[in-house]
């Protein structure tokens, strides 16, 4: 069945007809409809019943918490086949909420996949395993890009490693808009004015009111009150025009309803495939450059299968795999080897030096100050 | 051993039928909500969460939250009106106009759309509000550029759409049961039907209304889902502020204090409702004696 179509439903019943007249084998039944498969599949699924060899000791669930469009199911389902340890994805919306879960405790968590900014508030909360490198043989700290790998190493104890960075700018649908927007002055311009109802913008305080402060020239992780007053302000002015305050913009910018959205690079990489006019943007001031990283919270139930979850995705033939789906890019020099040429020279993944060299990591005290929530909260609410 | 008095054996039967729904809301709502009063008088962690404190500053910090308030305070309302008046006219037709046999049949089709979940149909709501849903059909009509999706109106279509068959099937209970001989000494009173509505009918029918009117009012007060996906996180209910609160800038203190004054203006809300609905009631009851 591999390579065949989907049977139609008219078809399987002429099947099922013939199968209960006992003109055709079972076997011929089951193979032809796909339910020979569907049940191997599903008796994949069920440790036990599945024979294992370098992975004898692996088995249940791991439960796998990240972000949306963020894995190549094919690797997923590999590594079941592989270590009969099913996969239990989670895709949460904000770094604060996965912070906020692991604080209430229990999540029941294997992986999950912190961004920079939040591995030293995890340490600080004892909310994260160290973790032990020979576990992860496929994992090479020599061929990473050094500056995507610091975060994740506090006192010289590794607790976090590089999953992919990216950048944060806006998608722009050149079809409906015909200004070329090459700032977020001009992106605020735009918001505010000439494509009212048209624009997007996170819901995440991070991002919007860091890529509100670049508008006036300031620092993404600006924690001073005058400027973070002035971003308020402009939030405030742009709010009534927005189209939505919404992470989740791609099915918008899909349906044309919007036209500009902040991106991350691997949203961007996504729509610019399925749509060529979609074009990213990174703000000439600067703005947000970003790793995420794999992580082990405390207490995970089903350690080992985390360190062989994590070790799979990292293996560079795997990760290349991760790399064509998710279209965000790797820290690895091997990995980086095996993407495709066209990834490699993709602007949208690889923006020029000079547009890189402004941008800024966001801060730990940028994510938890108070200010900043409560201006938020005034913007959403206004 | 003595055998149980009968008094003392009707009080163990009444405490043992008391007991499964007394220690589950016990549990899960008695205590929780006092650990969520105590919370309200705490301090903000550092890193986020609760930190022991006794301090009223959550509470003088409510108005922050007062936009927030003030959208709920006047959205709810409004959406459980609405709802109010696209059901009762089908309630009415459901109890009165429709004949019994495809009754059933109609009551089951009120409830079906409660098979998939509430947020699929939200979802598929973005669709329909988007532009190239209704609007886009309007522009036919020559209404262009309306913009439906990620409004209030969007919310209150959502409202009136989702919560619906919680407001027809009380009314229809309470039209169910009405007796018709009052109907017909209405009309031999020389009342015509329109004002053996108005007289008779919606008078006897007004506990279904009110008991709907509560069910949605309270879902709405609450809601957070709603304003997140039909009004794309501009439209900014309590529940919205709750959960930026509690999961984004984790002020759990905060959040607390805004839970806390939210039970308390539901409970006000309610309690002078009810009265309203009850003491009128009894005079019309009074008037039809």
């Amino acid at each position: 069945m591999a390579d065949d179509k989907i049977i139609t439903s008219q078809k399987f019943m002429e099947e099922l007809r013939r199968f209960q007249k006992g003109s055709v084998t079972r076997r011929h039944f089951l193979g032809v409809t796909g339910l020979g498969l569907a049940t191997a599949v599903l008796g994949g699924a069920i440790p036990g019943l599945k024979p294992r060899k370098a992975y004898a000791a692996l088995s249940g669930t791991v439960n796998l918490t990240t972000w949306p469009n963020y894995h190549n199911q094919e690797n997923l389902d590999a590594f079941t086949k592989k270590t009969g340890v099913t996969i239990n994805m989670n895709v949460f919306g904000s770094n604060e909420e996965m912070l906020a879960k692991l604080q209430a405790g229990s999540t029941g968590w294997d992986v999950f996949v912190p961004t920079n900014y939040t591995i030293s508030t995890y340490k600080g909360l004892d909310l994260i395993e160290p973790l032990d490198l020979k576990l992860l043989p496929n994992y090479d700290v020599a061929t990473q890009d050094q500056r995507f790998t610091s975060e994740g190493t506090i006192d010289g104890t590794v607790y976090a490693v590089p999953k992919n960075w990216g950048t944060t700018g806006f998608v722009i649908n050149t079809k409906n808009v015909t200004q070329n927007p090459t700032s977020w002055k001009e992106f605020w311009d735009l918001a505010k004015g000439p494509l009212t109802g048209r624009v997007m913008v996170h819901d995440y305080q991070l991002t919007t009111i860091g890529n509100a402060l670049k508008a006036f020239g300031y620092s993404f992780n600006s924690n001073d009150e005058k400027q973070l007053a002035e971003a308020e302000k402009l939030l405030l002015e742009a709010k009534p025009h927005l189209f939505a305050i919404n992470s989740d913009y791609q099915p918008s910018m899909r349906n044309g309803d919007a036209w500009v959205s902040v991106a991350w690079t691997g949203d961007a990489t996504q729509l610019h495939r399925d749509m060529p006019e979609i074009q990213y943007v990174l703000g000439k001031e600067g703005g947000e450059i970003w790793t995420d990283y794999f992580a082990i919270p405390k207490g995970a139930a089903n350690k080992d299968a985390a360190y062989a979850l994590i070790d799979w995705l990292l293996t560079p033939e795997i990760n290349a795999k991760e790399v064509q789906a998710h279209g965000y890019p790797s820290t690895d020099a091997r990995t980086n080897k095996l993407v495709s040429k066209e990834m490699l020279e993709n602007p949208i993944l690889y923006p020029a030096k000079d547009l890189l060299t402004s941008l800024e990591f966001g801060a730990a005290a940028t994510l938890t100050n108070p200010l900043r929530a409560e201006i938020m909260a005034r913007f959403k609410s206004a | 051993m003595s055998q149980l008095a009968p008094a003392s054996r009707s009080k163990t039967v009444t405490a043992l039928l008391v007991a499964p729904a007394g220690l589950f809301f016990f549990f899960l709502l008695v205590l929780p909500l006092i650990v969520v009063i105590i919370y309200s008088f705490g301090a903000r962690a550092d890193a986020g969460g609760y930190a022991p404190a006794f301090t009223l500053d959550n509470y003088a910090n409510l108005p922050a939250r007062g936009q927030a308030f003030f959208n709920t305070l006047t959205l709810a309302p409004l959406g459980t009106l609405l709802t109010a008046l696209f059901a009762y006219p089908l309630a009415y037709f459901l109890a009165v106009k429709a004949s019994p046999k495809s009754r059933t049949l109609l009551l089951v089709l009120v409830i079906v759309p409660f098979w998939t979940s509430q947020l699929l149909r939200y979802y598929a709501w973005i669709m329909i509000l988007g532009s190239k849903g209704i609007p886009s059909w309007l522009a036919y009509l020559g209404i262009t550029d309306l913009r439906i999706i990620n409004t209030p109106w969007a919310v209150l279509i959502g409202a009136v759409y989702g919560f619906l068959p919680l407001m027809v099937l009380p009314i229809y209970v309470s039209l169910e049961k009405l007796d018709k001989r009052l109907l017909e000494a209405s009309a031999d009173l020389g009342a015509n039907s329109w004002r053996s509505f108005l007289q008779v009918t919606l008078p006897l029918s007004l506990p279904g209304v009110a008991t709907g009117s509560m069910l949605v009012f309270i879902l709405l007060m609450g809601e957070y889902i709603l304003p997140q996906l039909l009004g794309g996180g501009k439209v900014f209910f309590i529940g919205n502020a709750l959960v930026d609160l509690f999961l984004q800038s984790r002020n759990w203190p905060f959040g607390a204090a805004v839970s806390t004054a939210l039970v308390a203006i539901m409970f006000v809300t309610i309690v002078i409702y009810m009265r309203f609905v009850l003491s009128r009631g009894d005079v019309r009851r009074a008037a039809l004696v």
